[in-house]
């Protein structure tokens, strides 16, 4: 039943599709607020109706982090943009260590989206917030003419608080630290490859987009001395591990027998000649702390569902030139370098 | 992964690494020239260098498509897509190929050309049904190996009437360029004492192709898989024949390649395509006979045929070596450009592109073997 008088005749979300009324500032932009993103994202703060959420922080020190989601596909096997650009500012903000509090969310939409699809993924955005218990409590929406976006752009901000005396960043790697990483690497970024390439493989490859806040509160409540946390996202462990170790002036070794890759994904790579290690991952992290804290932290990042195959796989060592360095299976030893461009199959 | 990881199984390669430690006696130097990219890749990445005696050396040969692909093909191939306003579509590999004026295909897609990146002839296909008010051309590039799948996409556009589909041919015939790589060999050119012969590309046209190798030239040839024990075991099979005083033809890659290929194959490129009289390869210059064109009876889908263009002189980035490193006459370090300004970010040359590069693989993967370059 249509409760809000301002609006007589509901939108279709069946057949409609977004026009460029939508995002003019008028009752028709009111109404596509009220009819999709409020009725799914609702929470107190949302429902207030403002251009911006006013609450007040708990103690400790204030976590700020936003990342845009431009996805292609938009729906992909094991998740969407929706609740991708929930779980990917989680865990941005939860990789200061930090508690996330809130989420801000700023959508660019095409002209010509359809309704329903859009619904799709504001419901699974709602679906991920409140899993988390994170909700979204303020936004924006823009339309873009046809032609101009890709369907659909959610930017999300979020906000967290970090306890006083926990300090988790990227320039903290020592020489000695162990090297950790929560389980499987390269799901993500083979999942949206099968369907952007239509490559129909034998055995569905899931995303792992998951929002880690509580494997980290977990490892910080168990290990609070932890060094680094980053999720390997675009451009995968190797990206992230050279990043890592050119903050912090140090170089690392791995071991490649150490690092979990599942069979399909290693051969799905295998056929495209892609490089697993370049790979993008939405529900994984990669953790460095005193290497006398390994197995400890191990055991509490194994003990969680998203950190099963969590494994040690290598060593912060001194290096004035920052190299991370990988003992192959095959018993020799090669640079793991940094991502030039994009990474693009080869021809034979 | 099952029928991959047992041909990069350490156990077996340190067992290989002995045998070519006793085999490779230390009075001489065992220098072998790996045709294919895809061998300096496996070599590369899996650090097979660092298994072998400092007497046997790995010599890069010109095996990889994109590196002996000559900048003029670029330079064509962007015309065709801005000049002509066609969708180009193309293996991945050649995207960040640099071409003249510091343009490439990315760039040019960049800029607004309709460049699209396929995995298959299949794809272009589907491309060009799904609209046929447009002009698809597929960018063919590729030793024997790429060859037959691109007949295949002749003969289907053929048989379907696909009027908007046709064809930018640039693929090269493996033995002229072994054969010009052997006749320049010697005091003034590469130094080599074998070849690891090429393995997918053997895999369609049979090892019978190289025999002119030991007959005319007395280089042992070892047809050598891309996996890394395959290329150990016929760096060991080459070693022998070196000792023996043998040169022959022998096959390593016995789980694909035969004496004879893959008639299927060869008569699907008999049918279709037809020897240039002459090609541009990278490093090589001219050479004769060594290249492939749509044969007449499938000229109409011919893309230089259908759409003329007008390139300019190509302009050779000043300093690069790739054409020496092509040849095996110098390594990628001794290029002034490398790891300076020509680095995987910045490719100035071919070889600093394609991960099967000789550049690319130095700097990827043993630059810690040479840390002043970081």
């Amino acid at each position: 039943m249509n409760t809000d008088r301002r609006f007589p005749v509901r939108l279709d979300l069946k057949h409609g599709t977004v026009d460029m009324s939508h995002g003019a500032g008028g009752r028709a932009m009111a109404q596509l607020i009220a009819e999709v993103f409020q009725v799914h994202l609702d929470n107190e703060l949302l429902r207030q109706g403002n251009d911006q959420a006013v609450f007040s922080p708990p103690p400790g020190r204030l976590v700020i982090s936003t990342d845009g989601h431009v996805v292609a596909p938009l729906f992909f096997p094991g998740g969407d943009i929706g609740c991708l650009s929930v779980h990917g500012t989680i865990n941005d903000v939860a990789m200061a260590g930090a508690r996330p509090l809130y989420l801000a969310a700023g959508f660019i939409l095409e002209e010509g989206y359809p309704l329903k699809d859009l619904v799709r993924i504001v419901q699974s955005m709602a679906a991920a917030a409140t899993a988390a218990g994170v909700p979204v409590v303020t936004g924006d929406t823009k339309v873009v003419e046809r032609g101009n976006g890709d369907g659909v752009f959610i930017t999300t901000t979020g906000v967290g608080v970090v306890p006083e005396g926990v300090v988790i960043s990227g320039d903290q790697a020592r020489p000695g630290d162990a090297i950790l990483v929560s389980g499987n690497l390269g799901d993500h970024g083979v999942a949206i490859l099968s369907k952007r390439e239509n490559l129909g493989f034998e055995v569905e490859i899931r995303s792992d987009t998951a929002a880690l806040h509580t494997l980290v509160a977990a490892m910080v409540a168990a290990v609070p001395d932890l060094h680094c946390l980053r999720d390997p996202t675009r451009g995968g462990l190797a990206t992230t591990l050279n990043e890592l170790a050119h903050q912090s002036g140090v170089g690392m070794r791995i071991r490649e027998s150490a690092i979990p890759i599942r069979p399909e994904v290693s051969a799905a790579c295998e056929l495209l000649g892609l490089d697993p290690l370049y790979v993008a991952n939405e529900g994984k992290l990669i953790a460095i702390c005193p290497a006398e804290r390994a197995a400890d932290l191990l055991a509490v990042m194994r003990a969680h569902p998203l950190g099963a195959a969590a494994s040690r796989i290598g060593e912060v060592v001194a290096d004035p030139h920052r190299f991370v360095q990988m003992e192959t299976r095959f018993g020799g030893s090669r640079i793991v370098d940094w991502l030039a461009g994009e990474q693009l199959p080869r021809i034979c | 992964m099952k029928y991959v990881d047992e041909f990069r199984d350490e156990h077996l390669a340190r067992g290989l690494a002995e045998a070519i430690g006793a085999a490779a006696g230390p009075h001489r130097d065992y220098r072998l020239m790996e045709f294919c990219g895809g061998h300096t890749h496996a070599i590369f990445r899996y650090g097979v260098q660092d298994l072998m005696p400092p007497n046997v050396r790995f010599i890069h040969g010109p095996g990889c498509p994109v590196c002996v692909l000559p900048m003029a093909r670029i330079d064509h191939a962007i015309a065709l897509a801005t000049q002509h306003r066609v969708t180009l579509c193309t293996y991945a590999d050649l995207m960040r190929v640099p071409a003249s004026e510091r343009q490439s295909l990315l760039k040019a897609k960049a800029a607004g050309a309709d460049i699209r990146m396929v995995y298959s002839t299949q794809d272009a296909l589907r491309i060009a049904r799904a609209d046929p008010a447009r002009q698809v051309v597929f960018f063919a590039i590729g030793f024997e190996t790429t060859t037959p799948p691109t007949a295949v996409a002749a003969k289907t556009a053929r048989a379907e009437g696909l009027a908007n589909f046709s064809i930018f041919c640039n693929h090269v015939l493996t033995p002229p360029a072994l054969r010009t790589i052997l006749a320049t060999a010697g005091p003034d050119g590469v130094q080599l004492d074998g070849i690891l012969g090429p393995s997918h590309v053997s895999t369609i046209i049979g090892s019978r192709p190289y025999a002119f190798v030991p007959k005319e030239f007395r280089k042992p040839v070892v047809i050598a898989g891309f996996e890394p024990l395959d290329v150990m075991q016929s760096a060991l099979l080459l070693i022998r024949q070196i000792n023996d005083g043998r040169c022959a033809v022998e096959n390593q890659y016995t789980r694909t390649v035969t004496a004879d290929g893959n008639r299927k194959a060869q008569a699907l490129m008999a049918e279709v395509f037809t020897i240039r009289d002459t090609f541009e390869w990278r490093g090589l210059g001219f050479l004769p006979n060594s290249a492939l064109q749509l044969a007449d009876a499938y000229a109409d889908l011919d893309a230089e045929q259908r759409f003329p263009v007008d390139v300019g002189p190509v302009r050779e980035v000043k300093g690069c070596e790739c054409p020496a490193i092509l040849r095996g006459v110098k390594e990628p370090t001794d290029c002034k450009l490398f790891g300076t300004v020509c680095t995987p970010d910045n490719p100035m040359g071919s070889c600093m592109v394609s991960s099967e590069g000789a550049c690319a693989a130095y700097w990827s993967y043993g630059r810690f073997r040479r840390p002043s370059l970081r």
